[in-house]
């Protein structure tokens, strides 16, 4: 292994890269904030940047779950392949907290009625006599309240103690001898199978409780899964991005051109995952035809049409044709191309979902706001991703299935 | 008529083997064969062996499942007997493409997988009644081998290299004779 090049430094480039996009990114949110009104509703509160900071929050923080939820898989698995790139992926994790920590505080906002993302938050949904009284929301607000806060929480707590454990036992077993780190590793795997159990559940559950009460009267089955196979193909393209980029800067000569490859594969299936759960979703509910099912997909269909087929598109039909053959999973510049279109194509998913719920028909299409939003926390993303990164070796030092991914090769 | 020697280099592991077939393919001399109990990764590349077109095979066939599920469909559904399911009646096939993409979706993975498994079964002749080729049964056990058909000069080259990358043994099985290709 290359010992040069182990720790690295964040590029001045990237860096004022970053701070760039984090300032046009805020300056556009503050615009967003003082020109987003619709005097002649009187129910429009800014919605549509609420809505916005909400999606970036939301899509950014999903990435370092699913990376997070990754690095555990690999863990319960017992899979070697990956240990090279475990540095990177341990990385992207620790976006976690940040990310959790702005969804916490539009959570706080919105129940002090700051904005209106979640109807039933509103006052009085559940009060006959109120004028806001919604009986379908006042059937179901047993599920919402103060269970919904105790879950919210709960989900935060879990994932940033696990992630924070999984990464803390990483570095230790760095510390000390070959034969001692073994048992921080066997800690790492019986975490992680645990891990795996507590996401299994609150991937889903947090999936309802966060995007699907957007539209508290509707509800699916397929949303915890759907939302979940958006974060795992959104992780998977950020880590593979990484790998390659940090390899161009000359980083990671020990990263073997196979483990590239079963990234790139990893992206191609995955986005299909995500491609057969919004598929199923949108089908059963376009057979089935009920009413109140149906609700949801009619408003996609008025005001979102064009938006609806860019995401099909990009996500589904783009991967399956550019990322099919061998070759062009092996080309590290055609990866990096792929991955930052279906990167695009995720958040404008997330748009998508968030968008109709809360903004509704005054849509008006894709604009500054959403792109300014999405610069700010894609620039936030990388300052915090990056910076982690700064602050470990990338090579992990002692690792049962070191050897097996240092040789890589498929 | 080439006259060609059969030479089984055997090895007891995988790593010596694959260096001689490195210094084998240097000097020049064709590597036939290569048995080996497991899968050695990494391995084509090293004697010679091109990429493999299943994958090539398992888009046509994967085409042609799509084509004859969307043909059947259309047939059925549309064209012989139109029906009114759920309020949705079949008169074009865009029309109800939703109804229509689960079986399309079978259809391609089924016939690419059985068309992929039949082509590697059939391209390595590995039908009802076919004999074994293995040369020496101890390579589904625990030894490697490397097969080569060479000339006699060829053949002293190889014997050394064989050796001197940790080959166990040499063994000459006879001579082949060749029809030149006009």
């Amino acid at each position: 292994m290359n010992t040069d090049k182990l720790n690295f430094v964040v590029p001045s480039k990237a860096k004022m890269a970053s701070f760039i996009m984090m300032g046009i990114g805020l300056v556009s949110i503050i615009c967003m904030f003082m020109f987003d009104k619709q005097p002649d509703d009187h129910h429009y509160h800014q919605t549509r940047a609420w809505a916005n900071v909400f999606t970036g929050s939301f899509f950014f923080m999903a990435i370092a779950l699913g990376a997070s939820f990754f690095l555990g898989l690999q863990y319960a698995a017992e899979a070697g392949w990956a240990t090279s790139i475990k540095r990177i992926i341990e990385a992207v994790t620790w976006y976690l907290p940040v990310g959790l920590s702005f969804l916490l505080l539009l959570f706080i906002l919105g129940q002090f009625h700051a904005h209106t993302i979640y109807p039933w938050m509103a006052e009085g949904v559940a009060d006959k006599a109120s004028p806001n009284y919604d009986a379908v929301i006042a059937g179901k607000i047993g599920y919402f309240g103060v269970f919904w806060w105790i879950r919210t929480l709960l989900y935060m707590t879990a994932w940033v103690m696990f992630t924070w454990k999984l990464r803390k036992n990483s570095l230790d077993a760095d510390k000390v001898s070959l034969e001692e780190s073994k048992g921080f590793h066997w800690k790492n795997v019986k975490l992680s199978a645990w891990f795996m159990v507590v996401f299994a559940v609150t991937s889903s559950t947090s999936a309802w409780d966060w995007i699907m009460s957007i539209d508290t009267h509707w509800f699916s089955t397929m949303m915890g899964w759907y939302i979940f196979s958006g974060m795992w193909v959104s992780a998977m393209i950020t880590i593979t991005v990484l790998i390659v980029w940090l390899k161009k800067l000359g980083y990671m000569e020990f990263v073997t051109e196979s483990t590239v490859h079963d990234m790139g594969k990893w992206m191609f299936a995955i986005s299909f995952l995500w491609t057969y759960l919004y598929f199923s979703q949108f089908m059963l509910i376009w057979y089935a035809d009920i009413p109140e099912e149906v609700t949801y997909f009619q408003t996609r269909w008025e005001s979102y049409k064009a938006l609806m087929w860019t995401v099909l598109f990009v996500n589904f039909a783009f991967p399956m044709i550019m990322l099919m053959s061998r070759d062009s999973k092996r080309n590290f510049f055609f990866l990096m191309f792929v991955g930052t279109i279906i990167f695009i194509g995720h958040y404008l998913d997330i748009i998508m979902v968030v968008m109709p719920g809360t903004v509704g028909h005054h849509w008006t299409g894709l604009g500054w706001m959403e792109l300014g939003t999405f610069l700010f926390f894609l620039g936030l993303f990388i300052y915090v991703v990056l910076n982690n990164l700064s602050k470990r070796p990338l090579a992990v030092k002692n690792h049962p299935f070191l050897s097996e991914s240092l040789h890589h090769s498929i | 008529m080439a006259t060609k020697q059969i030479i089984h280099g055997i090895y007891s592991d995988e790593v010596p083997l694959l260096e001689g077939c490195k210094s084998l393919r240097a000097s020049g001399i064709r590597v036939k064969e290569v048995y080996s109990p497991f899968p050695i990764h990494g391995i084509d590349p090293i004697i010679g062996v091109p990429r493999t077109r299943l994958a090539i095979c398992a888009f046509i066939y994967g085409i042609t499942g799509l084509s004859l599920a969307t043909l059947m469909m259309w047939y059925m559904m549309i064209s012989d007997w139109p029906n009114d399911i759920g309020g949705k009646p079949n008169w074009a096939y865009y029309f109800n493409i939703p109804a229509f993409i689960p079986i399309t979706f079978e259809a391609t993975v089924f016939c690419a997988a059985h068309g992929m498994a039949l082509t590697y079964l059939l391209r390595c002749m590995l039908v009802p009644g076919a004999r074994p080729k293995n040369p020496d049964p101890r390579t589904t056990d625990d030894k490697f081998m490397i097969y080569l058909e060479l000339n006699d000069e060829q053949s002293k080259k190889a014997d050394e290299i064989l050796r001197s990358t940790g080959a166990e043994e040499v063994n000459y099985k006879g001579t082949i004779h060749i029809e030149p290709a006009y």
